[in-house]
C-alpha cells in the first residue's frame, strides 16, 4: 500500500506537469538512441565491414601438404565443416596445369567459376565467364594481346586448340572472355576445373583452394589451426596482408565508436543533471511541504531518485526504439543491408539510462534535502 | 500538564536580528489560542519554533512531554509528523496530487496511506465531491480546506495555523472558522496565527506580540 502510493506519487509527478518532464524525457530519450544506435554500429559494423574486406580477395588459402602438387577436392567440405558457424562468402577451388593452346604452353587454371566469382568479386571480365561443360576458356589480358596482338578484345569468341602437351589428344575451346586484375592472373587461362581434370587426366584433384570467410584478427587465426589439425594433406595458410589491414582498419573503428558513446553519455548525464536541478529549484515549496508534513531526508531522496529512474526507463525505452531504427538506417545505407533488432541492446540502453538519469540527479537530489521547510511559513 | 509551555524562548537570526525575546507562555490541551500582532513581530518565527521546523536559540519549549530544545534535526521531524498538524496562509498543496492524494501524501509520511479514511476527512470539511480535483481547479476556499483535512488526517496533538485565513474572502474565512470552531468544540487544541482581530476574537485567548516580546 504504501509502495503503491509511492509509485503513484513519483508517477503523477512526471504525468502531470508535462512541459518540464517531456524536456527532461526528450534529452534521456535522444541519449538512449544514440546509444543504443551506437552499440548496434558498434556491434555490427565489423561484421557488416568483415563482409565489405571480403570484396578484396581469398583470406585463407588452402595448399596441398608434404610438398604435394594436389590434393582431393573432397577436403573442400571438409573444411567447410570446421569452418561451419562463420560465413563463408566463397570457396574456390583451383587446378594449375600448363597447356598448350594454340602451340603456346600456356598455365591454365581449372576452376568453379560461380565460388570464383564470390572469392574474387574484382576480376574484371570483358566478355564472359566461361559456361559450365560449354567448352569455353578464359584468356588473362597478357596472353590476349600474344595471341592477338593488334586488337586484343577480337580473340573474344574465337576458337583455340587446346591439349595436354604433344602427343595428346587436340580439342577446340571458344574464348569466351578476357579477364584484368592486375596481378599475374593476366598472363593465365582459366577453363571449368571438370575440363582440365580431363584434360591432364587429374580426376577430383586439386593444387590450391580460395576461402574467402567472415572472421577478424585472432578468430580467423583459431580456424587456421583447427583447419591444420583437423584435415590432414592439406595445409592452410593465412593471407596475412589482407588479415591485420582488416583487423587494425576495425579496432580503429570500435575505439572511435566507443570514444563517441561515452561522450554521449557524459553530454546526456550534464543535461539530465541539469534539468533535475531546474526541477528542484522549481519545486523547493513542495519538497519544504512536504519536509512540514513530516517526510524524512530520505522521503525526499527516494522520491527524487524515483521520479529519476522512472524518467530514465521511459527515455531508454523510447530511445532503444529510436536507436533501432536509426542504427537500421545508418546500416541500410551503408551497407546496404537491415539488422535485427536485439533485445540485449534494448536492455543495456534502458539500464544505462536509468544509471544515468540516477547519477544525474544525485546533484539535484542534494540540494532538495538541503530545503529548509520553514520556507512554506514564510511565504515569498 | 499544559500540552504546550515555552520558557523564556528567544530566537537570533545571524547572531543578531533578535526575532523572538524572552517568550514566556502555555497552552492547555483543548485550548484555543490566537497569537496576534503586526507585521515582523515574530509571529511566523514562533510558529516554526512551536512546528518543529526550527529550533530556538534560546530557552525551552517543551511539546506534550518532550523537551524539543535538545533533539536533533531527524527527531524534529519525527515529532512534527507525529504531532503537528499545520495549516499555511498560502494553502501549499502538491500542484500535481488531488485533493485526496495530498491528504495521502500526509499519511504516507506518517505511515500507510488510507483511501477510506482520506475521504472521510474531505467529508468532514464538505469536499468529498471534489476529491478527484487538482489543486488548480479548486477555489482558495476548497484549497484552504482541503489542507486542514490533511492537518487532521494523523491525528495531531496540535493544530497550527499561520493566517488560515490571511489569502481568502469573507465567504470563505467564515466557512474556515466555522471549521475551526468544530474542531476547537470535539476538543482539538489550536493554535492560530492572525493580524486581523476579527478572527483573533474567535479564539478563547490571545497573545499579542511586538518586537519578539509579549505585550501586556
Ligand atoms: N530566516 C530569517 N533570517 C533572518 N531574519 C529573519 C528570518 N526570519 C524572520 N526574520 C526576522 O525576524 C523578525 C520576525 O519575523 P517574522 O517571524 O516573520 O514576523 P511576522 O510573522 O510576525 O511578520 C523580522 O524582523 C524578520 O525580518
Ligand atoms: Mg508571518
Amino acid at each position: 500500500m504504501r509502495l503503491k502510493f509511492f509509485l503513484r506519487m513519483i508517477f503523477y509527478s512526471l504525468l502531470r506537469r508535462r512541459m518540464r518532464m517531456l524536456i527532461a524525457l526528450t534529452a534521456v530519450a535522444v541519449g538512449a538512441t544514440i546509444i543504443s544506435g551506437m552499440v548496434t554500429v558498434y556491434r555490427e559494423v565489423p561484421q557488416q565491414l568483415g563482409r565489405e574486406f571480403r570484396a578484396y580477395g581469398a583470406n585463407l588459402l588452402i595448399i596441398p601438404a608434404n610438398e604435394a602438387a594436389t590434393f582431393d577436392t573432397n577436403k573442400i567440405s571438409d573444411i567447410r565443416e570446421i569452418l561451419s558457424g562463420h560465413e563463408i562468402i566463397g570457396a574456390a577451388p583451383f587446378l594449375y596445369e600448363r597447356l598448350e593452346i594454340n602451340k603456346q604452353y600456356i598455365l591454365t587454371g581449372g576452376t568453379n567459376f560461380t565460388e570464383l566469382q564470390r572469392v574474387s568479386p574484382y576480376w574484371q571480365i570483358e566478355g564472359a565467364y566461361p559456361a559450365a561443360g560449354g567448352r569455353e576458356v578464359l584468356i588473362g589480358a597478357q596472353l590476349a594481346k600474344i595471341f592477338s596482338p593488334y586488337e586484343p578484345s577480337e580473340i573474344i569468341g574465337q576458337e583455340v586448340t587446346i591439349s595436354a602437351g604433344e602427343g595428346t589428344a587436340m580439342k577446340k575451346y571458344v574464348v569466351s572472355g578476357i579477364v584484368s586484375t592486375g596481378g599475374k592472373e593476366e598472363e593465365f587461362a582459366f577453363m571449368n576445373l571438370d575440363d582440365l581434370q580431363q584434360i591432364v587426366g587429374k580426376p577430383n584433384q586439386i593444387s590450391i583452394a580460395q576461402f574467402s570467410v567472415v572472421a577478424e584478427g585472432d578468430s580467423l587465426k583459431t580456424l587456421e589451426q583447427k583447419i591444420s589439425s583437423g584435415v590432414t594433406g592439406i595445409q592452410p595458410q593465412l593471407v596475412q596482408q589482407i588479415a591485420n589491414s582488416e583487423f587494425n582498419v576495425l579496432s580503429k573503428l570500435q575505439v572511435l565508436v566507443l570514444l563517441v558513446t561515452a561522450i554521449v553519455l557524459l553530454l546526456t548525464l550534464i543535461c539530465v543533471t541539469t534539468t533535475m536541478m531546474a526541477v528542484v529549484t522549481e519545486r523547493r515549496k513542495e519538497i519544504g511541504l512536504k519536509k512540514a508534513l513530516g517526510a524524512a531526508n530520505e522521503n525526499i531522496v527516494r522520491e527524487f531518485l524515483g521520479e529519476g529512474c522512472l524518467l530514465g526507463a521511459f527515455g531508454g525505452l523510447f530511445g532503444s526504439g529510436l536507436g533501432y531504427l536509426f542504427a537500421q538506417s545508418v546500416s541500410l545505407q551503408v551497407f546496404g543491408r537491415g539488422i535485427y533488432f536485439s533485445v540485449s541492446i534494448a536492455i543495456l540502453s534502458i539500464v544505462l539510462s536509468i544509471i544515468v538519469t540516477g547519477v544525474a540527479s544525485l546533484i539535484p537530489v542534494r540540494i532538495a534535502t538541503a530545503v529548509d521547510p520553514a520556507i512554506v511559513l514564510r511565504g515569498e | 500538564m499544559a500540552l504546550l509551555e515555552l520558557k523564556d524562548v528567544s530566537m537570533v537570526y545571524n547572531g543578531k536580528v533578535r526575532a523572538l525575546d524572552g517568550i514566556n507562555f502555555s497552552v492547555e490541551k483543548g485550548e484555543w489560542v490566537a497569537i496576534m500582532g503586526p507585521s515582523g513581530s515574530g509571529k511566523t518565527t514562533l510558529m516554526n519554533i512551536i512546528g518543529c521546523m526550527d529550533k530556538a536559540t534560546g530557552g525551552e519549549v517543551i511539546l506534550d512531554g518532550i523537551d524539543l530544545s535538545d533533539v536533533d534535526a531527524d527527531k524534529l521531524t519525527e515529532i512534527r509528523r507525529e504531532k503537528i498538524g499545520m495549516v499555511f496562509q498560502q494553502f501549499h498543496l502538491v500542484p500535481y496530487l488531488t485533493a485526496v492524494e495530498n491528504i495521502m501524501v500526509a499519511q504516507y509520511y506518517h505511515g500507510l496511506p488510507d483511501l477510506n479514511d482520506a475521504m472521510t476527512e474531505l467529508k468532514r470539511v464538505g469536499l468529498e465531491d471534489r476529491a478527484n480535483h487538482l489543486p488548480s481547479q479548486l477555489s482558495g476556499g476548497e484549497q484552504q480546506r482541503v489542507c486542514i483535512a490533511r492537518a487532521l488526517i494523523n491525528y495531531p496533538v496540535l493544530i497550527l495555523a499561520d493566517e488560515p485565513t490571511g489569502n481568502l474572502d469573507e465567504a470563505n474565512q467564515n466557512l474556515v472558522m466555522k471549521i475551526f470552531h468544530e474542531l476547537h468544540a470535539e476538543g482539538h487544541t489550536i493554535i492560530t496565527v492572525t493580524h486581523s482581530p476579527d478572527v483573533g476574537r474567535e479564539a478563547q485567548r490571545c497573545i499579542v506580540l511586538e518586537h519578539g516580546r509579549i505585550k501586556s
